[in-house]
């Protein structure tokens, strides 16, 4: 369980988030939306350490995550950023096994390989790509070797940031897919951002709007539709119009 | 007026928190790598990728740079001290100026011209990419996987490279002395040779070592610090450099100051 309490984070002097309470329960996919700049990926980095929060806490299964940043707490996560972020430098195999190079999840060379080759297969990609370098790939595939890597330590949670950016429809649907079908076969906790609806209609269990540096609504999918907030409202039926301020 | 004045006043009083802030920083940077030099854990296939990177690499534009100068040094030298009627000073001079001075100072802003940019573009692309936070959230420390290999390769490929330096940029000097000024390259060598001192030559390596540290330091510290975009891999890029050959050039006298004043 994943438990955010009153968190606020500015840059210089915007605030981008002002008091964040969410929870997340344990094996639910809760996907957060909101407009852009609104803070959902500084919400998700700071469970991971990567930004500090300047007010509130966060509790991950009871455990203060300021108090455990080690090898053991990083272990139980996986992340697919928005890009990839995968390592230019690294061919396909060695950047899923990455983690599995080093520190306490260190396995020998074959044995990595071999893991970072399931896991490439789990996700629709031949043995046939693990030689090749990240920037001989397409955008798609990028996409699903930086989804190997988050699952390849076989975390607890798994944080997916913007995963259909970029990618067309077909391929935003088939990554979707592969999202719901991963959490669901491995039980884990999933957050998920997205301006994507219908990546939210696939992945989500529980919806959370995230808006002027707050929760403006949480809910279950099925709920969202009738949310009764205009924010909520606007926000997924893609409307100019209403109470979220846009620049025109 | 009093505004004007006012208003010059705030900008330097600006300028100079600024520049002391970005300095304390830096020093805090170079502090926490100092400190985790030799902690575990321990990435030596990075360390020998930057060595190769720093050292080997580099040893084509230090090995011209060092030949090329020291060839015109022996011209000025001769120029210059025929004035005096003493033109056979060349060796020594020669010798002198390259081991002292010339070799470690070039090497260093060769370093910074062609290893620094690099580190720091690499790194700040991986930082605009998000690549440094994956790897943190991969439980492995930016400044272990990618910082003490380099920052170590500088502080080891520099004094190879200012040896390296130093001897072809004496080989560059004898060559044009010998071939176009009439020196006898036995006479040549034996002045070269019993000139030069062991201080001459430690504090030559030694120059290399914190030239390489400080090259190879701001490339980390300005690659892992850059702004948002192409425009802020490029403004790491260029601060780097920057940053890089003025403190080489300050260390330099400092270093200078150190070893032949005391």
């Amino acid at each position: 369980m994943i438990q955010f309490d009153n968190i606020g984070k500015s840059f210089g002097s915007n605030p981008v988030l002002r008091s964040v309470s969410l929870t997340v329960e344990r094996g639910q996919s809760m996907v957060i939306i909101g407009g852009s700049g609104t803070g959902k990926s500084v919400l998700i980095k700071t469970v991971l350490g990567l930004i500090t929060p300047d007010t509130g806490k966060i509790f991950v299964d009871g455990q203060d995550v300021t108090k455990a940043k080690n090898d053991d707490f990083l272990s139980r996560f996986g992340m697919l950023f928005q890009g990839g972020a995968l390592f230019d430098s690294m061919p396909v195999w060695q950047n899923v096994a990455f983690r599995l190079q080093r520190g306490h999840l260190k396995r020998p060379k074959a044995e990595a390989r071999e893991i970072a080759i399931e896991k490439l297969r789990r996700v629709g990609l031949g043995p046939d790509v693990a030689n090749l370098l990240p920037a001989e790939l397409s955008g798609g595939m990028q996409k699903r070797v930086s989804l190997a890597r988050a699952i390849a330590t076989n975390p607890q949670i798994i944080f997916f940031d913007e995963p259909t950016t970029g990618l067309d429809p077909i391929m935003s649907s088939v990554i979707n897919d592969l999202i719901r079908e991963i959490v669901v076969e491995m039980g884990v906790t999933a957050m998920t951002i997205t301006h994507d609806m219908t990546s939210v209609e696939t992945i989500a269990d529980k919806v959370a709007m995230l808006h002027d540096g707050a929760i403006q609504w949480c809910g279950t999918l099925n709920d969202m539709s009738h949310s009764g907030d205009p924010h909520v409202d606007q926000f997924i039926n893609g409307r100019a119009d209403g109470p979220i301020e846009t620049l025109r | 007026m009093i505004t004007l004045v006012a208003s010059t006043i705030r900008s330097l009083g600006r300028l100079v928190i600024n520049s002391l802030t970005a300095l304390g920083r830096v020093a805090l940077f170079a502090l926490s790598t100092i400190s985790h030099i030799l902690r575990p854990p321990f990435y030596p296939r990075e360390f020998l990728s930057a060595l190769l990177n720093v050292g080997y690499l580099s040893l084509p534009v230090v090995g011209l740079t060092a030949i090329f100068t020291g060839a015109a040094l022996a011209l000025q030298i001769y120029s210059g001290g025929s004035r005096f009627n003493a033109p056979e000073v060349v060796p020594q001079i020669v010798a002198i100026g390259m081991v002292r001075e010339l070799g470690p100072v070039l090497v260093g802003l060769m370093i910074a011209a062609r290893v620094t940019s690099s580190i720091a573009a690499e790194l700040a692309t991986m930082k605009v990419t998000e690549q440094i936070d994956a790897l943190v959230t991969l439980s492995t420390a930016p400044l272990k996987y990618l910082v003490l290999p380099r920052v170590f390769a500088g502080i080891l490929a520099g004094p190879i490279l200012v040896g390296v330096a130093d001897s072809i940029g004496v080989f560059g000097g004898f060559i044009v002395a010998t071939q176009t000024l009439g020196f006898n390259s036995a006479t040549y060598i034996l002045n070269t040779i019993n000139f030069l001192t062991g201080a001459d030559i430690i504090s030559s390596l030694a120059k290399g070592a914190a030239f390489g540290f400080i090259a190879t330091l701001m490339g980390c510290y300005f690659g892992l610090n850059s702004g948002r975009g192409a425009h802020g891999v490029g403004a790491a890029t260029k601060s780097s450099v920057q940053a890089a050959a003025i403190l080489i050039l300050a260390a330099n006298f400092l270093l200078t100051a150190v070893f032949f004043t005391a």
